[in-house]
């Protein structure tokens, strides 16, 4: 069993836990990923680490309240705890990466975090300390902008209807900062996979290298099923060991988007669609909806 | 009673069995049990004992049936098997016990598997567990991965003293037993809880959650950890893909995915994992895995069509699979291949396009091998396809164990009879090392390394 040592509402919808979980602390990355489950029934969730305490023994989840299991995380509270948590799955971060560190601080780089993106990206900043453009559609969803301004070297917060700092979304003030004369090196962009694709777009005409975290369905997490499967330079790719993280400018949007809808309830698949778009179609079977 | 036929046994009636997931064969009485029993010869040199990878002193349990001391034949099958309840279910007996039996060349082979089964599940029913009482000799040990292979290793180096833990990637113990393999033809409470609880009972500990590779590798449980030697009995989980047009499409599943789902998830039972359950499913394949994938289909409610590219003779899945799956109603279309999934304008699978093949010249393997037939191509509808092409051993071990060789397959290299792989002290088995094969073979390994193990640390208090 694995206690839940914290737990804290962040913003509508999201919260975060920290979870006992040792095997995961003494070895996570920044871009990792562990896989929860609530209980027997529990189907299992992956959830981007968001940061970690070696000593303590913790790692620290945020989450979106989606559907049904995001849904009944939340009615867990502080002591309670999940029968089950594994990781860390998929690669680290490359920029993470000890023998990479030297060569990435000479670089410029930028993050763009999209909604819940903002919690994979969090750790990576800690460890770089670069730029980063936290977008998101309304005031209400934005969480984590002290701790963010705490580690990062500059922070651009976005809301898409203006209730909150640069009115537009992440890619426009993208656009406005190079518009301003500034440039990257790389970008990291991190959120929804609309936003992912939209910033991929801007940044093959910028000519800025982009790297996107990838969250397709999951079973397993260590490469027995195939349901996260990509196509990543026409090639078929598991994104839970051969990812999270891909380069942007390779990865199949289209595809991935739709191969979203496959497993989401009417309810989460209006979610998704409010979140990403028409991706979504129906008639998996599941939850009666869409074809027929 | 007729000697040169077996004593039947009752099964769930196809019907009724299509329907649900109860397991499909209900096993022998004892007094069922004990005729079956008195048709073996007892032979002088019994050829079954050969034909069985670990071995099993067949005709002495048998003959121990015959006298009903079924806890003693308990004691017989447990000297050389760590999952008779298993293996009584899911070893290609055709093909090694009773496919060389005596009794077999006039009339019916001895149901050695079905007299195995009963004798395990007797003993689990009357609380009898095998049981250790060798001193600890303070040595530490690590297995990889739970299922048969590890479980063995792990069983056997736990009589023989060690301190055993096994560390595991999924939530729950058993491998491919608890994942792959379907409830209908393997009970999992039942017999594979049961079957693991045996073996904790022996003192081996089980970590779940526990990835080697990325929680802890196999060096750091060598040289932190305080492990002296580790057995990887890791699988062969990495499923295959076709390559063909349309198969990234929504309702295009692995079949270890569909399995994972319904037996590990337990989708079809009420809990929170979601399965697609189709209306007209295509299963591609003829192993075991694809008689699995298609019963399971059936269950969930489809017109289930099996599409395999070879002749009935051909089919890899174990015969007694490809009849219950007959008589269940699923369709095999034979000497078929697809050569692309059909989409509909939203991704979805709307139906497969596939043509009909004849058989040449053997190839290496002795099969004949297909061949297309040039227009034969045509189109049937569906609405799901599970791809069940086999497997391979997953890199994740390999490619964080320093020194490790693989061949190219990606499968471990170890030595057959020992299990010792190029690195010190580093043990595998199962189906890391020969790909996809049998439960049986996997514990056949998982025993040999135990044993390699043992020799690996007496060399080394001698030196
Ligand atoms: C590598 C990775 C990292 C992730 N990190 C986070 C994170 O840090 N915080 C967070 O809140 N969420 C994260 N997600 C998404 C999270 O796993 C899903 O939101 C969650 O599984 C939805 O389940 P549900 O039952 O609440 O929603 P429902 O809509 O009811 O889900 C129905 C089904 O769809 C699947 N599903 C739905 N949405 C997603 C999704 N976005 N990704 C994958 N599968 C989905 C689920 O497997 C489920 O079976 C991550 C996903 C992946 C693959
Ligand atoms: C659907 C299906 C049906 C089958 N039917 C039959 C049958 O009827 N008869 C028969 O004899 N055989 C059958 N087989 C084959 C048989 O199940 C396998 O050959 C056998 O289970 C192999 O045993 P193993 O111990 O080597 O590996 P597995 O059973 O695959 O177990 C490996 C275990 O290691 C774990 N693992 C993997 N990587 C790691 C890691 N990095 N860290 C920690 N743990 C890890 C896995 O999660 C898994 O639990 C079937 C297989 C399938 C898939
Ligand atoms: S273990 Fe398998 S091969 Fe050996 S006797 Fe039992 S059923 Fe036959
Ligand atoms: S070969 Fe057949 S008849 Fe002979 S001992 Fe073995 S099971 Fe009995
Ligand atoms: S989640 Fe199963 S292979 Fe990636």
């Amino acid at each position: 069993m694995y206690e839940i040592v914290k737990k804290e509402h962040l913003a509508d919808n999201i919260f975060l836990m920290d979870i006992k979980a040792p095997w995961v602390a003494r070895a996570c990355l920044p871009g990792q990923f562990v896989i929860a489950k609530i209980d027997e029934e529990g189907e299992r969730i992956p959830l981007t680490i968001c940061d970690y305490d070696r000593n303590a023994g913790t790692v620290t989840i945020v989450v979106q309240t989606i559907g049904a299991s995001t849904e009944r995380m939340d009615t867990l509270e502080e002591k309670d705890s999940l029968q089950d948590f594994v990781g860390p799955l998929g690669k680290p971060s490359e920029l993470c990466l000890e023998e990479n560190l030297e060569d990435t601080r000479t670089k410029n780089i930028v993050f763009i975090a999209g909604g819940l993106g903002t919690a994979p990206v969090y750790p990576q900043v800690k460890w770089l300390h670069e730029h980063v453009i936290m977008g998101s559609r309304t005031k209400d969803l934005l969480f984590y902008i002290d701790e963010m301004k705490s580690v990062a070297k500059a922070v651009y917060v976005t809301t898409d209807d203006g209730s909150f700092g640069f009115h537009g979304m992440g890619t426009d003030q993208l656009q406005a900062l190079y518009d301003e004369g500034k440039s990257f090196d790389r970008c990291v962009a991190i959120g929804p996979m609309i936003m992912m694709k939209f910033v991929c777009l801007l940044t093959k005409k910028l000519s800025l290298d982009t790297i996107v975290s990838m969250n397709p369905i999951m079973v397993d997490g260590t490469g027995m099923c195939g349901a996260c499967r990509l196509i990543v330079d026409g090639k078929v790719k598991f994104a839970c060991v051969d990812g999270p993280e891909f380069d942007g400018h390779k990865v199949d949007f289209d595809l991935a988007m739709a191969r979203m809808a496959q497993y989401k309830t009417a309810e989460g698949r209006k979610k998704l669609e409010f979140e990403e778009g028409d991706t979504h179609h129906g008639g998996c079977g599941v939850c009666e909806g869409g074809k027929e | 009673m007729d000697m040169l036929k077996r004593v039947p046994i009752s099964e769930q009636d196809p019907k009724v069995r299509a329907a649900n997931f109860d397991e499909v064969c209900l096993g022998y009485t004892e007094d069922e049990a004990v005729a079956e029993a008195s048709r073996c010869l007892n032979c002088k040199n019994p050829k079954c004992v050969g034909g069985c990878p670990v071995s099993i002193n067949i005709p002495a349990f048998i003959e121990q049936v015959k006298d009903r001391n079924f806890k003693r034949a308990y004691e017989i099958i447990s000297e050389s098997s760590a999952l008779p309840a298993v293996c009584g279910r899911v070893c290609p007996q055709e093909t090694q016990c009773e496919g060389v039996c005596i009794r077999g060349i006039k009339g019916e082979a001895v149901a050695i598997g079905k007299l195995e089964r009963f004798v395990a599940d007797w003993a689990r029913k009357n609380g009898i567990r095998p049981k250790s009482d060798t001193p600890k000799n303070g040595h530490k040990a690590a297995v990889i991965g739970s299922g048969p292979a590890g479980l063995t290793c792990a069983g056997d180096l736990a009589r023989m003293g060690y301190d055993v833990t096994i560390f595991e990637a999924l939530h729950k113990t058993g491998g491919v037993l608890v994942y792959g393999i379907p409830e209908f033809r393997l009970p999992k409470d039942e017999v594979v809880a049961a079957e693991v609880e045996n073996v904790k009972g022996l003192g081996v500990k089980i970590e779940t959650n526990v990835i080697i590779g990325k929680s802890i590798t196999i060096d750091e449980l060598l040289n932190e950890e305080g492990f002296e030697a580790v057995f990887i009995g890791s699988g062969a989980g990495l499923p295959r893909f076709m390559g063909i047009p349309g198969e990234q499409a929504n309702g295009v599943f692995s079949a270890n995915e569909f399995l994972t789902r319904n037996n590990l998830m337990k989708s079809f039972k009420d809990y929170d994992t979601p399965i697609a359950r189709g209306k007209k499913v295509v299963v591609v394949g003829g192993g075991n895995v694809a008689m699995d994938a298609a019963r399971t289909a059936l269950r969930l409610g489809a017109e289930v069509h099996v599409v395999y590219r070879r002749s009935e003779a051909e089919l890899p899945a174990r015969a007694e699979e490809v009849h219950h799956a007959k008589e269940e109603g699923v369709i095999f279309d034979l000497l078929e291949n697809p050569v692309e999934i059909l989409t509909d304008d939203k991704g979805w699978v709307s139906g497969i396009r596939i043509i009909k093949m004849e058989l040449g010249e053997p190839d290496e393997s002795g099969r004949r091998s297909p061949i297309e037939i040039p227009g034969s191509e045509y189109e049937i509808e569906c609405d799901t396809v599970i791809m069940s092409l086999g497997t391979s051993p997953n890199p994740l071990i390999s490619s964080t164990t320093e020194g490790l060789e693989t061949n190219k397959r990606g499968c471990i290299i170890a030595k057959e009879e020992n299990g010792e792989t190029s690195k010190t002290g580093v043990y595998a088995g199962g189906d890391a090392v020969t790909g996809a094969a049998t439960v049986i073979l996997a514990m056949g390994a998982g025993k040999q390394a135990a044993a390699g193990i043992d020799d690996y640390f007496k060399n080394r208090s001698m030196a």
